[in-house]
């Protein structure tokens, strides 16, 4: 498929089941999706339509029960553990609703986390979560636990975290859904301009307004993407992928 | 991940969680002091027993008069069932046993002595010149008895230290003469004080020629002889010569006992060590209760850490990296906590021995090496266990448990 190769994500077929004793959750259905680099991407729907399930595939947080999924070309499915590890460490970044900050560690440290644990330098760690902490405006916050910030501000400490390691894509589940509008908007921002430095933005969000902001939406029923829209014309050759 | 930051991070968990860390360090050194601590006591008694049997005198052969009931069947125990005197020729026989070094013939009665006026009453042994040295015993003034050779006893009495200070006070007794029972004697020496052996203390003793004793005693057999051999070695060799030598002047008959020091220590040495593993079942128990302990803090603790688990392995950490963490966490825990716990058994053991000085109270080493190890291996097992676990899991899974 000549699509795969230009594409930075691409799946086909993805099934995800959950079984909760005797009921059965099918959270995605034959999802068909290709994006390219530096797309900015909304996903929507309702509440159980499956957009966190396909946003954690994309993460290789979770595995998909059928169907494949190639990575800048590369079949991510079948990858080891340990592979897909690295992966997650140098492609990936991921930002949760909850923030999922370590309360015992500094923000510096929190944000640091990603370079220790890829055994990256203390002198060249220390470069960069400084030089991090200026680009969000978290100098003067350095050394506060996470209970000591606002809102925006460990949002702020997620994104530097996630983003430490120049990821190709980044993944944001409701990154605004615990933050008030103003808060919110900020952040969008914050990773909007991002995007616009090239890195690959996909969205979960409830918020309409939120969502029009992204030049592509995609809108889940069911574990199914059933619309998929670009405001922009010069990025439909991308967006292709099918409504299963 | 770095060796170094791998420690830092292990090290900030265990400092950022301390209800957990300090339920886990209280659960294991309560187990390794309980362990130290019980161990030093049961241990402690049975070193105190053998000192006290070591007082006696070294590698010594004592003969009592009377067969003793593992004997076995001698026919001349059936014409005649009244034992022979043991007598101070009996004793002195045994000089010519090859190994022997040297003899005390022992005497012993109760009596009152008497000096300007002051009464009281004493226990009295008679023996000889050597028995100063058999049961290692020190002077603190004057000399000990000398050697009679003729066997009629000369009038000298060595006093026990209580004894002098309750007649003579501080004044200088050597020369002076005391009355003991009928007879008036001169004191020679005086014994140190603090002298020990089998529960009895000798500063209450009064020792004079066995001669004299047995007349005042009217007399003629012997409480006991010691007998000193010339090795440790040598003493099965002269035990079972003297036992010889006394059956040969008895007509045949084997009317006494010998009995050896060494068998009298190993006896209690045996039942000591039983006591010392009793305490030490004691001992594993409450290291068990402790292990249970640090099994649940642990098992509770991972489970409430799946989520940081999870979250680690979002930001690229692999299931190694993770294993380490909790690892090296689990190893400063349960070493820090070991170290703790040992160092509070010695510091309660030195505690014991402070309060009660004659009683040495010191921890065997392979129970503190024990207890040391049964919390480490506990504390790791259970800390790497559930978390080896964790790390296997997908990331989204150990993320959203709660
Ligand atoms: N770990 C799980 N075990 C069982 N069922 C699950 C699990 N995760 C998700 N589901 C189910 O899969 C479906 C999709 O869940 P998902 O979280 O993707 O929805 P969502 O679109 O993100 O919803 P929301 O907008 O509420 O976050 C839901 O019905 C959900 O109950
Ligand atoms: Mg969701």
């Amino acid at each position: 498929m000549q699509d795969d190769a230009a594409s930075l994500i691409s799946l086909h077929g993805l099934e995800r089941t959950f079984y909760l004793g005797d009921s059965k959750v099918q959270a995605l259905r034959n999802v068909d999706l290709h994006i390219s680099p530096s797309e900015y991407i909304a996903v929507m729907g309702p509440s159980g339509s499956g957009k966190s399930t396909l946003l954690n595939m994309i993460g290789l947080l979770d595995r998909p029960d059928a169907g494949t999924y190639l990575l800048e070309g590369r079949d991510v499915t079948t990858l080891k553990p340990d592979e897909q590890a690295k992966v997650r460490s140098e492609r990936i970044g991921f930002i949760f609703q909850s923030f999922h900050l370590i309360p015992r560690l500094t923000a510096a440290a929190n944000i640091e986390l990603p370079l220790v644990l890829a055994g990256v330098p203390a002198a060249e760690r220390a470069r960069r979560v400084k030089q991090a902490l200026q680009e969000y405006g978290l100098t003067d916050r350095a050394h506060h636990l996470p209970n000591q910030l606002s809102g925006g501000q460990r949002q702020r400490v997620a994104i530097a975290r996630a983003t430490i390691l120049r990821p190709a894509v980044l993944l944001a589940d409701e990154p605004t859904g615990n933050l008030d509008r103003a808060t919110g908007e900020e952040v969008v921002r914050l990773l909007e301009a991002l995007n616009a430095q090239g890195m690959t933005l996909i969205v979960v969000t409830h918020d309409q307004a939120l969502g029009a902001r992204a030049r592509r939406q995609l809108r889940m029923e069911d574990g199914r993407i059933v619309s998929d829209a670009s405001d922009v014309g010069d990025v439909s050759a991308a967006a292709t992928g099918s409504s299963g | 991940m770095k060796a170094l930051d791998n420690l830092r991070y292990a090290a900030g968990s265990a400092t950022g969680h301390l209800l957990r860390t300090g339920l886990l360090m209280l659960a294991m050194s309560i187990g390794v002091a309980a362990v130290v601590i019980l161990t030093a006591l049961g241990d402690g008694a049975r070193r105190y027993v053998i000192e006290e049997f070591s007082a006696i005198g070294t590698n010594l052969v004592i003969v009592l008069p009377g067969r003793s009931e593992t004997g076995g069947l001698n026919p001349a125990n059936l014409i005649t069932s009244t034992p022979r005197d043991l007598t101070v020729d009996d004793a002195n026989s045994l000089l010519r046993v090859p190994g022997v070094k040297r003899i005390a013939p022992l005497i012993i009665g109760t009596t009152e002595v008497n000096a300007g006026g002051k009464l009281r009453e004493a226990m009295m042994i008679g023996t000889n010149e050597d028995f100063m040295h058999v049961r290692q015993m020190k002077l603190s003034l004057g000399r000990f008895l000398t050697r009679d050779n003729i066997g009629h006893g000369s009038a000298e009495v060595v006093l026990g230290a209580l004894i002098r200070e309750e007649l003579f006070g501080t004044a200088n007794p050597l020369g002076k003469t005391v009355r003991v029972g009928d007879r008036r004697l001169r004191v020679v020496g005086v014994l140190s004080q603090g002298g020990r052996g089998m529960g009895m203390t000798t500063d209450e003793l009064l020792i004079i020629p066995v001669a004299t004793a047995q007349a005042m005693l009217d007399s003629n057999t012997l409480f006991r002889i010691l007998v000193e051999a010339r090795s440790r070695e040598q003493i099965e060799e002269v035990k079972s010569g003297v036992l010889k030598q006394i059956t040969q002047r008895h007509d045949g008959e084997e009317d006494v006992t010998v009995i050896t020091q060494d068998a009298v220590l190993e006896t209690f040495d045996k039942i000591l060590n039983v006591l010392t593993l009793g305490v030490a079942g004691i001992a594993a128990i409450s290291l068990a209760v402790a292990g249970i302990l640090v099994m649940n803090v642990m098992l509770v603790s991972v489970t409430q850490r799946t989520a940081e688990i999870g979250l680690l392995k979002a930001l690229g950490a692999t299931a190694d990296s993770v294993r380490q963490l909790f690892i090296t966490e689990a190893v400063l825990l349960s070493v820090t906590g070991g170290m703790l716990g040992t160092a509070l058994g010695y510091a309660g053991a030195a505690l014991l021995r402070q309060i009660y000085p004659a009683f040495p109270a010191y921890p065997p080493v392979w129970a503190v090496l024990a207890g040391l190890g049964t919390a480490i291996v506990s504390g790791l097992v259970f800390g790497v266990m559930p978390a080896r676990r964790a790390a296997e899991l997908d990331p989204i899974t150990a993320l959203s448990k709660r």
